[in-house]
This record gives structure tokens, C-alpha cells and sequence, in this order.
């Protein structure tokens, strides 16, 4: 055998192990954060959050480590409902923060009596685009447009569940292709031209800067949820960190991120 | 000779093997645990389900098929070939066994979606897009699992002797007829293998197939992909899917047995 002929009853089972152990499904951060620990673990803060709060709470946990030594505010973004299936199943967690309440049916009834519970934002839903709006959508109802491919999050999400409710009130069924595991997932397909219109919440269009056109929905069409903050223990590093988000430092970085106050 | 004790040195081997042995089965136990048995008939026809498994069949089986009509040829080139340029295919051809899925459907966004390098003018002169569609599922099968097909056929091939070739040929059999005529039979065992192993794979597929082809049931959404969504709303459905996957995966290990367990 020459020296660069492979061995196929080597490699072959070696690689199957290494692709097949591959192709397990992990939310969008992964859940790399929740094993670092739980409260008073060495000043880490463990927080799970919406997909739709990626970008303020990045800020906000950031600037926070930055005025406090010492502490650590590990995020891990995903679907609410994702994230709270995990608290139930016992992943580490300090606080999480929901988009609309239907997640918090999923946790424990007694999950945050030890701590605490803030709404810290409200979050309306909007159309995107891709920027030069290929499929020329002007409002909802050229969503009807059986031409357009739509995307939207899955059923089982809050986004998701939103824009069902907005699209059945209007009596709209658009010809949707693909519904995704969160509204960062839904945001890309229209980031990358792959989808004519997405509805996810108007902070994604904002946070899309000029990735994606914004289509608003108007008021008495659209749905409005409410993000509920929920903390689980006493620690003072959590508390610390859930009053920063609930106070004005966090209120400023949720409106520029484009939600809207509680 | 006289029975051994457990030495020291036997037991520092068996606790690090009992402990791999434990994390592969103690997951499939617990997915065995946790399953409602009385109600596993109510779960398996959960509306999820059946156009997962469905879709799932179809679209491996057609992975697998073109993996034959297309790898069988590119496998037999690779086992005669010398030079650089097969040793430089051959690893090109690995790539995908090693990258993570994910990438892979990025990837194949970027070939084949709306603004990708092949899809852009396709799109544009035929209004055909790929991504949100059965096709798209069936690529991103592709992707990953014709290198395991590629390999195995090439390694089975190789152990052909050329001899067999030289035989043929001198015979007057064209390049053609000896393909078909000599080395397909020989490597029959081993395009088996192959076709198993390319078609484990593509049933496992979750990364590229979300990234590439979207989620929606019926059209795209996979079994694999149908159990990580049907966790969010209907754990048992999703357990129940899980439990028919781990069955089929056994059905595929019984099936190779005498080929990799050996």
C-alpha cells in the first residue's frame, strides 16, 4: 500500500462516528453557557433569552461586566419556548427573559419565587424584506400574493404564534415555504434573498438595520407582546444584573434596539 | 493457567470503558424510559409524524439512488487513478464528513440559493429556486453523505485486482464493459456498505437541511427535523419519532453487521 492510499477500515468507521455524532440539532447559541453554573458559582449570571433579544442584551450583559468585576453574564439565545423546555428539564439558568408570556406555561409554577418577575419590553410585529423588496410588498395583505414566499417562525414559537394570529385576523394565508425554529432563523432567509417576506417582531427589522426593508403593520391588525424578565434566586449578582436590565440603562438599550417600553 | 484477579491495571482500564459504554446507552435508555407506551400508537399518528416519515423515505432513498448513478462512477475513477489530482479530489471529497452540517447548508446557500453562484442566474432565467423544496432536501443529503459513499465503494474497488482489468481488457473489453461488467460486481458487497452507511447519514441529516431547505411539513421538514420541533409543543410525538428513527437505525446496524461489527 502506498503511504497516502487511506485505509478505508480505519478511516471509514472513524469518520462515520465523527459526522453521525455531528449532525445533532443545537439551538443558536448552543447551550454552552449553561454549564458554567448557577448562582454564586464565581459571579457567573447565567441568562437564557429570546432570539429577538440577541442584540440589546449582548449590550447591556457587556457593559454590565464591564462596571462590575468579577461578574460573568453568560447568554444563551434561542426560542422561548426551546429555552424554557430547557429550565423545565433543569438547565442551569439565572434569569430569562421571554418574548410574549405563552413560553412561561412550560416552566415550573414555583420556577421564580425565590426571585423575581419585570416585563421589560413590549414587541409588535412587522413584515421584512429583503432590501430592495424583490416581491414589492407594501402591506399585509400582499402577503395573500401566492407568488411571494413567505417564511415565518414555527408554530410552537411565540413569533410564530403571533404572526398566525395577525395573518388570522386579517384572513390572510400566505404561501408560506418554511417556518422557522426562531425569529433570528426567519430573519435570515429574508437577510439572505432566499425569501420574498418574513414576519418576525419590529425590533428584528430594527436590529437588521439595512439588511432588510421594514413593512409595518398597522396597530389594529398587529398583535403586541409583552417580555416578561423572570429571575430565579436571591443572588446579589442576579438581582444586580436583573435590576440593570429593568432599570433605565436597560430601558435606553431595549428602545434602540427598537422595542417598545413595558 | 490460573483465572486473573482484577488487577489495578484491569480496573483503570474498565472504569473509563464502562463510562464510554454508559454515555451511548444510557441516552437510548432514557429515550426508552421516558417514552408513554400505552399512548405510543395515539403519538405515532400525531399529525407531525407521519409527513416526517414520509418525506424522510422518499428523500433518503432518492440521496441514496443518485449517490450510486453518480459516486459508483467517481468511486471507480478514484480506485485506477494516480497523480496528484485523485489524491487531491479524493480529500476534496472528505470535506463534508468533517464539516459541520451547518456550514454545509451556508454553503449550499451560497451555490444554490436565490443569490447564490448557480442559483442567482437560474433564478433569474428560469424563476426556478431551490431552497424551501424537496430538492433542496435532497442536495443537502447529498452533500453529506457522498463522500461515505464515495469512500467506501473507492476502498472496495481498490481491493479489486487490476489484473482483473488487465484480464478484460486484453479480452477486448472496453473501459465501459469492464466497469460494469467487472468491477461493479466485485464491489458489490462493498457499494452495499456504502449505500447504507450514505443513507444512515442522510436520514440523520438536521444542519445542512434546516440551513438550506427551511422547515415545512410536508415539503422540507424531515424526521429529524420534525422531532426537534415537535420537542417545543409535543414532546411525546417527538419522543415517539425518535423511538421509530432509533428503531430504523438498528434495522440499518443489523443489516451491516458482518460488514463493520465484525
Amino acid at each position: 500500500m502506498s503511504p497516502r492510499r487511506w485505509s478505508m477500515r480505519t478511516l471509514l468507521p472513524a469518520l462515520a462516528v465523527v459526522a453521525l455524532a455531528a449532525c445533532s440539532p443545537a439551538t443558536s447559541e448552543d447551550t454552552g453557557a449553561s454549564g458554567t453554573g448557577s448562582a454564586g458559582s464565581g459571579g457567573t449570571v447565567t441568562v437564557l433569552a429570546a432570539a429577538s433579544l440577541t442584540e440589546p442584551l449582548t449590550a447591556l450583559a457587556e457593559a454590565y461586566e464591564q462596571d462590575h468585576d468579577g461578574v460573568r453574564v453568560a447568554l444563551s439565545f434561542g426560542s422561548s419556548t426551546t429555552l424554557a423546555q430547557q429550565i423545565a428539564e433543569g438547565a442551569p439558568v439565572d434569569v430569562y427573559a421571554s418574548a410574549g408570556e405563552s413560553a412561561l406555561d412550560l416552566l415550573p409554577a414555583d420556577a421564580a419565587q425565590d426571585g423575581g418577575r419585570a416585563t421589560i419590553a413590549r414587541n409588535t410585529v412587522e413584515i421584512a424584506t429583503p432590501p430592495d423588496n424583490p416581491g414589492g410588498v407594501a402591506g399585509l395583505q400582499d402577503l395573500a400574493d401566492r407568488d411571494l414566499d413567505v417564511v415565518l417562525c414555527a408554530e410552537t414559537v411565540p413569533c410564530g404564534k403571533a404572526a398566525d394570529e395577525v395573518l388570522e385576523r386579517a384572513g390572510i394565508s400566505p404561501h408560506v415555504v418554511s417556518r422557522e425554529v426562531d425569529v433570528k432563523a426567519t430573519l435570515t432567509k429574508v437577510t439572505l434573498g432566499e425569501a420574498d417576506a418574513a414576519m418576525v417582531y419590529h425590533s428584528d427589522v430594527v436590529s437588521a438595520g439595512s439588511d432588510v426593508t421594514g413593512v409595518e403593520i398597522p396597530d389594529a391588525d398587529n398583535v403586541t407582546l409583552t417580555y416578561p424578565l423572570l429571575w430565579f434566586s436571591t443572588d446579589p449578582d442576579v438581582v444586580g444584573f436583573a435590576q440593570y436590565v429593568t432599570g433605565d440603562a436597560g430601558r435606553a438599550a431595549l428602545e434602540k434596539a427598537g422595542f417598545l417600553a413595558p | 493457567m490460573t483465572p486473573r484477579r482484577p488487577g489495578p491495571t484491569r480496573l483503570a482500564l474498565l472504569a473509563p470503558a464502562a463510562l464510554a459504554v454508559a454515555l451511548v446507552v444510557l441516552p437510548m435508555l432514557g429515550l426508552l424510559a421516558r417514552t408513554d407506551w400505552g399512548a405510543l400508537g395515539t403519538h405515532l399518528r400525531a399529525p407531525v409524524v407521519w409527513p416526517a416519515i414520509r418525506l424522510s423515505v422518499l428523500t433518503t432513498l432518492v440521496t441514496v439512488a443518485l449517490c450510486f448513478v453518480l459516486g459508483t462512477p467517481l468511486a471507480w475513477l478514484l480506485s485506477r487513478a494516480r497523480g496528484a489530482v485523485a489524491t487531491w479530489l479524493r480529500a476534496l471529497m472528505t470535506v463534508p464528513v468533517v464539516l459541520p452540517p451547518v456550514v454545509g447548508g451556508v454553503a449550499l446557500l451560497m451555490a444554490f440559493g436565490r443569490r447564490g453562484v448557480v442559483g442567482r442566474p437560474v433564478f433569474e432565467a428560469f424563476g426556478v429556486s431551490l431552497p424551501f423544496t424537496p430538492t433542496a432536501v435532497v442536495l443537502a443529503q447529498l452533500f453529506v453523505s457522498m463522500p461515505f459513499f464515495v469512500l467506501a465503494v473507492e476502498g472496495a474497488m481498490r481491493s479489486v485486482d487490476e489484473r482483473y482489468d488487465a484480464v478484460a481488457a486484453t479480452l477486448g473489453a472496453s473501459p465501459l464493459r469492464i466497469f460494469t461488467r467487472v468491477a461493479l460486481p466485485l464491489a458489490g458487497p462493498g457499494i452495499l456498505s456504502g449505500a447504507a452507511l450514505a443513507w444512515a447519514r442522510a436520514l440523520g441529516e438536521f444542519g445542512a437541511t434546516i440551513t438550506f431547505a427551511g422547515n415545512f411539513a410536508g415539503t422540507t421538514q424531515t424526521a429529524p427535523l420534525a422531532v426537534y420541533v415537535a420537542l417545543q409543543n409535543d414532546p411525546q410525538a417527538a419522543i415517539a419519532l425518535s423511538l421509530a428513527m432509533l428503531l430504523v437505525s438498528l434495522l440499518v446496524l443489523g443489516l451491516l453487521r458482518g460488514r463493520w461489527l465484525r
